[in-house]
């Protein structure tokens, strides 16, 4: 924002009180009531009000409060920022991102703790980023913000107490660009999100009993940069994905065929997927940890890949 | 026909503030009869077989369009509804190359991959038709607020038809610009049908005028089918919008002569209802207005009217020799590479 006067905020709670979740922290009070707005709770207005300064040349950032929110602006997100570049044949662009956060794990229900990012990545014209630390949180964010296409970009609400090495200069992270987060000689683990450092946690457990894991964080789901992936497939010739979206459909699904596509012949075993359950979001804590994602289950996935042999 | 229904209106007279020039009534008259040709010629090219899925025809509406476009500064902006072919003449864009959109062919706007339904012109502030009722709505508030972002004074005319202000994005972006107070000219165009249900049975308090006291704001009911009218009243509206004061909520009444679409086959609207309102017609009306007036004699309009004629006659045949657009650029134009 101090690069561009042009990039602004809009959304619900995002100036007066910083974000319900902190992330415009002291932007209204250094930019103003201009460029950080606080909005009322209209989604599919806010989205509009996104895609329209966009095709005016202005860089819109929106922020929906949490992801499940994003349902009411649909038509604006899918019908039309996704597609007027294409329904124009490049005459318009709407550089435009949009924040959300994941807020699944915090007990909040079955309206507050969707994983939605397979939806979009569906879509043909838009651009998802999920990273997994602060570093690839702010590389990515500039990013999305330069680039000038529609970009979801999901933030999952555990990983805000999440500390790490960010660089202070200007380090950009190009969108479609994945990165191998631990190297490992078994089995390739495909990670998005939260469940990168579950990932992490279980590779690291696993370890002592002599499997080693890779773990390839795609960082940016759509353009997925699949050559990152099928490079240390062929390498490790087993395959275990890892997604806080629901099983069915899932993002874990596409990567599932996109493997099957590309290295059928490299495996040695039926590929895994560890995902959500297909039920909504309990909010019971002991509910909620029988649906979600753990390390336990990845540790399980693992060695169920270990043993199983493709004849 | 006019009322206003709230007191801010007041501040800007209802009557004729702008004398009304000879050149700006023909030019008016003139656009009118090309909106009205070039949606008779859609009609026959697809009923050659030469329109891929549908066009929505304007045919009887065209008071609206011309009347409110001309009120514009070139800088200003606009959006549009799945009936949109005389928004985008009446914003003087090119016939031919919306013909050839229209086709489906590779010199239309879009190169032949938006329809009738998508034609966009950035250069004219032409922010496009839009195939969502009410889908343009909030992008014509978006587009205020870039603008106002940018330090312009430019405007923006948001046209959306009577269905639309039954979606909940009227309502949104009709808050969201009254908040704001941003230069947004809300132009409902009621031609009392969505398809096949009646304004009056799908609308409660069956006016959408009325809906702007709800937001503090002007509203005001405009004959549709009256050029000068709508004209004035855009005019008002613009000036109140690039004073600061704000958006404001023009209906204007009017109806289509034709079917929902050139798809649509079968016909629900009562005949006599269809008859009645073609006596008023927004085109003939006009022209024997100005010739009532002695304003220009009929030698004049027969001279416009076959310039109209063969301006279309260029359009359709400029359409049909170009191009298919070639199987490669299928994939072209999802994403752009470029960005800052």
């Amino acid at each position: 924002m101090r690069r561009d006067p042009l990039v602004f905020l809009m959304g619900e709670d995002v100036g007066r009180m910083d974000g319900l979740f902190k992330v415009s922290q002291g932007l209204m009070a250094e930019f103003g009531s201009h460029r950080v707005i606080d909005m009322p709770i209209s989604e599919a207005a806010i989205a509009g009000a996104g895609v329209g300064s966009a095709l005016v040349g202005a860089r819109p950032i929106i922020e929906f409060q949490f992801l499940d929110f994003i349902t009411i602006a649909m038509d604006q997100i899918v019908n039309h920022a996704a597609k007027l570049r294409y329904m124009t044949d490049g005459m318009v662009s709407v550089p435009l991102v949009i924040r959300a956060p994941v807020c699944s794990g915090i007990g909040l229900g079955a309206q507050h703790s969707q994983s939605l990012e397979a939806w979009f990545v569906h879509v043909p014209g838009m651009k998802v980023v999920m990273p997994s630390s602060p570093a690839d949180a702010k590389g990515l964010l500039k990013s999305a913000i330069r680039d000038d296409n529609p970009v979801l970009f999901l933030e999952h609400r555990m990983l805000y107490s999440q500390t790490g090495v960010v660089a202070e200069e200007d380090t950009l992270i190009p969108l479609g660009l994945a990165e191998v987060k631990r190297l490992g000689k078994d089995i390739t683990l495909v990670a998005t999100g939260r469940t990168v450092p579950l990932a992490l946690a279980a590779a690291n457990s696993l370890s002592s009993e002599g499997i080693e894991i890779e773990i390839v964080d795609p960082r940016t789901l759509k353009p997925l940069d699949t050559p990152t992936i099928v490079r240390s497939v062929k390498k490790t010739n087993r395959v275990v994905i890892v997604s806080d979206g629901w099983r069915t459909c899932g993002f874990a699904a596409e990567l599932m065929a996109v493997v099957m596509e590309e290295c059928f012949f490299d495996l040695d075993a039926a590929v895994q997927r560890v995902c959500t359950r297909d039920v909504p979001m309990p909010v019971s804590p002991s509910l909620q940890k029988a649906v979600m994602v753990s390390e336990e289950a990845i540790v399980a996935a693992c060695r169920s890949a270990m043993q199983r042999e493709c004849t | 026909m006019t009322t206003a229904t709230t007191s801010e209106s007041a501040d800007f007279p209802t009557t004729a503030a702008v004398s009304l020039s000879v050149d700006m009534r023909l030019a008016w008259y003139r656009q009118m009869s090309l909106v009205r040709a070039f949606e008779r010629a859609v009609f026959n090219l697809n009923q050659e077989g030469l329109v891929p899925g549908t066009a929505h025809l304007y045919i009887g509406m065209e008071g609206i369009a011309v009347g409110a476009c001309s009120a514009m500064e070139e800088t200003d902006f606009l959006t549009s509804t799945h009936r949109g072919h005389g928004h985008c003449i009446a914003r003087s864009l090119d016939v031919g190359r919306m013909m050839a959109e229209i086709l489906g062919r590779a010199d239309g706007y879009c190169g032949g991959k938006g329809g009738s339904m998508h034609i966009t012109d950035i250069s004219q502030g032409m922010l496009g038709a839009d195939g969502i009722v009410g889908g343009g709505i909030p992008i014509a508030v978006g587009a205020a607020f870039g603008l106002r972002l940018k330090g312009s004074r430019a405007c923006v005319l948001c046209f959306f038809g009577d269905g639309a202000g039954n979606q909940g994005s009227f309502h949104e972006a009709v808050n969201l610009a009254a908040i704001h107070r941003l230069p947004v000219v809300f132009i409902c165009e009621n031609n009392l049908w969505a398809l096949s249900a009646p304004f009056d049975e799908m609308t409660a308090g069956k006016s959408l005028a009325n809906r702007a006291a709800a937001y503090a704001l002007p509203g005001e009911r405009v004959d549709g089918n009256d050029v000068e009218a709508v004209f004035r009243a855009v005019s008002r509206s613009i000036a109140r919008a690039r004073s600061g004061l704000g958006p404001s909520l023009l209906e204007c009444l009017t109806y289509r002569w034709e079917a929902h679409s050139v798809f649509t086959r079968q016909e629900i609207r009562p005949k006599e209802e269809i008859e009645e309102w073609k006596q008023k017609d927004p085109i003939a009306s006009y022209r024997s207005r100005l010739i009532e007036l002695k304003i220009l004699g009929s030698e004049r309009f027969e001279q416009i009217d076959s310039e109209v004629e063969a301006e279309v006659t260029r359009a359709v045949a400029f359409a049909k020799s170009s191009p298919a657009p070639s199987p490669e650029v299928a994939g072209r134009n999802v994403y752009t590479q470029t960005g800052l």
